[in-house]
């Protein structure tokens, strides 16, 4: 029962929805990018929505399936085929021991993620499956996919288990995205003016861009009186100003801590489309209060369970 | 009035700042509210992550709003009374100073104009403060540097340091958990892991937590190093009133 890569794309890692209980000794939390598209990539195999997945990173990643099960694709298009014939994405798809699912580049978007029914057959680390890959755990063997290995599924599943099951969310992938953003923590080194400008201004997602962070290319922000704040807390989402005043929203590997000031904080919500822009892609900022940041964060909780039970499945 | 400062980080997270500066007083404060079970067990807390002056705490929406959270953290503070932090747990961390573990042993020496052995008993004289872990797992933001000792960061970064590595940063010291880039001047080495994802805790020590280092010799070096790497050395840890 097992997942034999055979080409392993640019940077495939399998993650969960993060390593939550170790910030406070410095552990990044990792996870998944797009947790949006992680969670819905499970959901449609029939797993519970924090499983394990494989996110890819540009390009896809080819495999061979060496028991029958039912798998689903979601975020970015990287054409995905079984056997050379395309499937369809956002819907559960079932294979057969020898089937080789074959992705390519991404034509929208940035990650794409595989779920596979009943998950990976891999031994948590500290309590997540996220890689973590400065500090080498996690994931398979604390590290990105390589041709030739073999990842260990749970058991083999057939799609009479699951039932067909399909969802398309509303197309998340713009060339150019607002996302909503909370101002805070440090929003008062900062002018008004200064904050009007970040809310106002469009920048663009910089090649430089990685797991740890967005880096945009665009109006530079100036503080009041230097950017240099005593180290403290970082959260996903967290839009960074370093001396340069080039804003950088923090992600999923970010680090824990940080010495420059953060200008406002990116709802949970909307990091999906941060996760999925490419080089050159638009971003811009829309203030909003922190009780409507909750407010949104909890309607899409329910969304998710509303999902889970089955009750916005098509067919 | 509790002088606190809630920031919002957010849909899902607040910083409680206390202060602007770093003190002894501020860290307790952080230590009580993150220790205080009234916190720790509110439903839908998630995790919190004390910093030199804040904590940053991660809440479900879902289960309590930033607005009461912000009420009951007040009232939490409300019962803080300086004299409620009086315990310490002291981690004491076997440093190997020899030569081949200190390659800027003589630059320290140089810069502050004391000897090794003076630097040695300086640098190992003092439980220091973990004020934070942060920048990698289990690196240790350390308070109480003796002055005499501080000397300036390289000019040009190391792009490796040893796990285990223990430096000078300008006014601060501390360990290298797992090889990194780094800019702090070594000093000497602990063949101990601060952190192992193998262990059961996968770091060793937390903030309020304090460190002592003890000199060792390089054989003693390596037969701590080869218990550690099969999990069988046991640190020593202290507990007593501060």
């Amino acid at each position: 029962m097992k997942l034999e890569i055979i080409s392993p794309g640019l940077l495939s890692t399998i993650q969960d929805l993060g390593r939550f209980g170790y910030m406070d000794s410095g552990f990044s939390p990792s996870g998944a990018m797009d947790a949006f598209s992680a969670r819905l990539a499970n959901i449609l195999v029939g797993n519970s929505q924090g499983e394990g997945v494989i996110e890819m990173t540009a390009v896809g990643i080819t495999a061979r399936f060496c028991c029958s099960s039912v798998i689903a694709v979601t975020g970015a298009d990287m054409s995905p085929e079984i056997n050379g014939k395309k499937i369809e994405m956002y819907k559960s798809v079932p294979v057969s021991a020898g089937d080789v699912i074959s992705m390519k580049n991404a034509s929208n978007g940035m990650r794409a993620y595989l779920a596979v029914a009943c998950g990976f057959d891999i031994e948590p680390v500290m309590g997540s499956l996220s890689t973590n890959l400065k500090c080498a755990v996690g994931g398979f063997r604390g590290r990105k996919l390589k041709a030739g290995d073999l990842i260990p599924l749970r058991r083999c599943c057939e799609i009479s288990y699951i039932g067909e099951r399909h969802f398309k969310p509303r197309n998340v992938f713009s060339n150019t995205v607002t996302v909503r953003a909370v101002p805070g923590p440090q929003d008062d080194y900062f002018s008004v003016s200064e904050l009007e400008k970040f809310f106002s201004s469009e920048y663009k997602a910089s090649a430089e861009s990685d797991r740890m962070g967005i880096r945009l290319d665009g109006e530079s922000v100036c503080s009041i009186d230097g950017v240099d704040i005593i180290s403290d807390g970082i959260v996903t989402g967290s839009v960074q100003i370093p001396p340069s005043g080039k804003p950088i929203v923090m992600m999923t590997d970010r680090q824990t801590t940080g010495g420059y000031a953060k200008i406002a904080t990116v709802i949970t919500a909307d990091l999906k489309y941060l996760a999925q822009l490419r080089a050159g892609d638009t971003v811009r900022f829309e203030k909003i209060s922190q009780a409507q940041a909750e407010k949104i964060n909890k309607s899409e909780q329910k969304f998710f369970k509303r999902l889970e039970r089955g009750f916005l499945f098509a067919d | 009035m509790n002088n606190i400062s809630f920031l919002p980080a957010g849909d899902a997270a607040l910083t409680v700042e206390f202060s602007r500066e770093i003190s002894e007083e501020t860290n307790s404060k952080i230590r009580f509210l993150c220790s205080a079970p009234e916190l720790t067990r509110l439903k839908g807390i998630i995790t919190c992550v004390p910093t030199f002056r804040s904590l940053t705490v991660y809440y479900d929406p879902m289960q309590i709003s930033g607005k009461r959270l912000i009420k009951k953290i007040n009232k939490i503070m409300d019962g803080y009374s300086p004299s409620q932090d009086s315990e310490k747990r002291v981690f004491h961390i076997p440093v190997c100073y020899d030569e081949e573990f200190a390659p800027d042993m003589s630059d320290v020496c140089s810069h502050t104009g004391l000897d090794r052995q003076a630097v040695i008993s300086l640098h190992s004289g003092t439980e220091y403060l973990i004020y934070m872990l942060g920048f990698l797992p289990g690196f240790p933001y350390l308070g109480g540097m003796d002055k005499r000792l501080e000397t300036p960061r390289l000019k040009t970064p190391r792009t490796v340091i040893p796990a285990g590595a223990v430096g000078i940063g300008g006014a601060q010291t501390g360990i290298y958990p797992l090889a990194s880039p780094g800019g702090w001047r070594l000093i000497g080495r602990t063949p101990i892991k601060p952190y192992d994802p193998k262990r059961k805790d996968a770091i060793l020590y937390r903030a309020g937590d304090y460190i002592k280092f003890e000199p060792i010799g390089s054989k003693e070096f390596y037969e701590i190093s080869s218990l550690a790497e099969c999990g069988n050395y046991k640190i020593t840890v202290t507990e007593g009133k501060k």
